[in-house]
């Protein structure tokens, strides 16, 4: 069958600006369990987690992660349950503020691929005060065949793939810092219809 | 520390060398001195949004309680200030509603202090006021909530810096690539010219798109007063189709 292919509203309208999370969101955006996008102890649990750092090689220690992700066989859930977790739903989105030391650590499974010739990923928004929008980005899995044909990885320059994949801890953990700014700067993204 | 005066000149040269163009805030934007440390220095990288990108979390009524879209309910008593309501519509950039989608707000209490403990703002706390709300939208994208107006704040960008009462606003499209966190402000504030964060946004005209408007059709006879405020996200990737019969489930 054909699907119906309509023309979207031709009004296209223009986005609302951004504007910096500042510093007191504390006390209304994360909640209990935001990081846990599994129980702890699930088999198969492991620990998504860095440090946000500025410039100076500071922690930032006022940022907020979201991670959106797959489930292990790739498939993206679109199912509620995120905000009041009952332990049995993976919901595939969590939240997580950093410490005072700028460090967030999520309890989540590893994303299979959603996509034929693509590695698996978290996606990444980065919040904090001083940054005045949002930032998009991704962690890789390591150790991953499929990191060499990535698409979006072979269109950067090689000295800077490295920031976007994720490292294998000595515990099995896996870490991913967010440098904002300077040496090592995360690669951060933009999407078609981002505008600027 | 500097001076207004010192902060403003710098707001005027960077707004005489922006271009209409620009709709999102300058991530670089020195005036806002928090920003210097923590804007990337290379240029976002152009993607395609991929797999879990395109779709955003779902939020559903086992995840927000009705209740939270008033944000005057607290335990004890009401909360001193002025009631208002605001509403709006949350949009896509091709001006499709966005349905059943988280909308997340917090704010100042009427004194300007949030209740925060890093806010050591000397203005008073209010028992009955935390600040907080969630609510989902409804089917045409709109969402409402019942609070008092917060007041401006004093913070320490530069001396004598004031924050433009706001509303901090979070929100989720249907893909993940629209997520997005901003501020609305109120209609007519003199502190706007002064303040570095709204500032950022370079445009007179995108700037104006994070005001409120008062809405009469919106206050409530002796209750409350109205204001309406719509915010567009970015523009989906998915092919849309209108759904037609039999094809509903099908995307290209
Ligand atoms: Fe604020």
């Amino acid at each position: 069958m054909e699907p119906v292919m309509s023309t979207p509203d031709p009004q296209q309208l223009v986005p609302t600006a951004g504007q910096t999370i500042g510093p007191f969101y504390g006390f209304a955006l994360p909640y209990e369990r935001g990081h846990e996008l599994v129980p702890p102890g699930t088999p198969g649990a492991v620990r998504l987690h860095g440090t946000v750092l500025d410039g100076a090689g500071v922690p930032v220690p006022d940022a907020m992660l979201e991670i959106r992700q797959a489930d292990p066989s790739g498939n993206v859930p679109a199912v509620e349950g995120s905000l009041r977790r009952d332990g049995t739903v993976f919901t595939g989105w969590g939240r997580c503020a950093v410490d005072p030391g700028g460090r967030y650590s999520f309890t989540t499974v590893e994303p299979g691929a959603t996509d034929e010739g693509s590695a698996p990923f978290f996606a990444v928004t980065v919040f904090a005060r001083g940054l005045l929008n949002r930032l998009f980005t991704r962690a890789y899995l390591p150790g991953e065949e499929r990191l060499e044909g990535d698409r979006l990885l072979s269109g950067l320059e090689p000295e800077r793939r490295g920031t976007l994949v994720a490292s294998r801890e000595d515990d099995g953990s896996l870490r991913f810092d967010v440098r904002l700014q300077g040496e090592g700067e995360t690669v951060f993204l933009a999407f078609p219809r981002h505008g600027r | 520390m500097d001076t207004q005066a010192a902060i403003s000149g710098e707001i005027d040269g960077i707004h005489r060398d922006s271009d209409v163009e620009e709709t999102q805030p300058r991530l670089d934007f020195a005036p806002y001195r928090s920003s210097v440390l923590r804007h990337p220095t290379k240029d976002l990288h152009h993607a395609d949004p991929e797999g879990v990108e395109l779709v955003a979390p779902v939020f559903g009524h086992s995840d927000v309680d009705p209740l939270e879209a008033d944000l005057t309910l607290q335990p004890g008593g009401e909360p001193i200030g002025e009631r208002i309501r605001v509403v709006g519509r949350v949009l896509d950039g091709d001006g499709r509603p966005v349905r059943g989608q988280l909308v997340e707000v917090w704010q100042a209490n009427a004194a300007g202090r949030y209740i925060h403990k890093r806010d050591q703002h000397h203005a008073p706390l209010d028992p009955h006021f935390t600040g907080v709300g969630r609510c989902l939208t409804g089917d045409d994208g709109s969402y409402s909530f019942t609070t008092i107006k917060p007041g401006p704040y004093p913070w320490r960008n530069h001396e004598n810096a004031w924050r433009p009462a706001h509303i901090h606003f979070s929100l989720f499209g249907s893909e993940f690539t629209q997520r997005m966190v901003t501020q609305m402000y109120f209609p007519g504030d003199p502190l706007f010219p002064l303040d570095p964060i709204l500032q950022a946004v370079t445009q007179q005209s995108a700037r104006d798109r994070l005001v409120a408007r008062y809405d009469h059709e919106v206050s409530e006879h002796e209750w409350l007063l109205g204001l309406r405020w719509d915010i567009v996200l970015t523009g989906t990737h998915a092919t849309w189709m209108e759904p037609s019969d039999g094809a509903g489930d099908e995307h290209a």
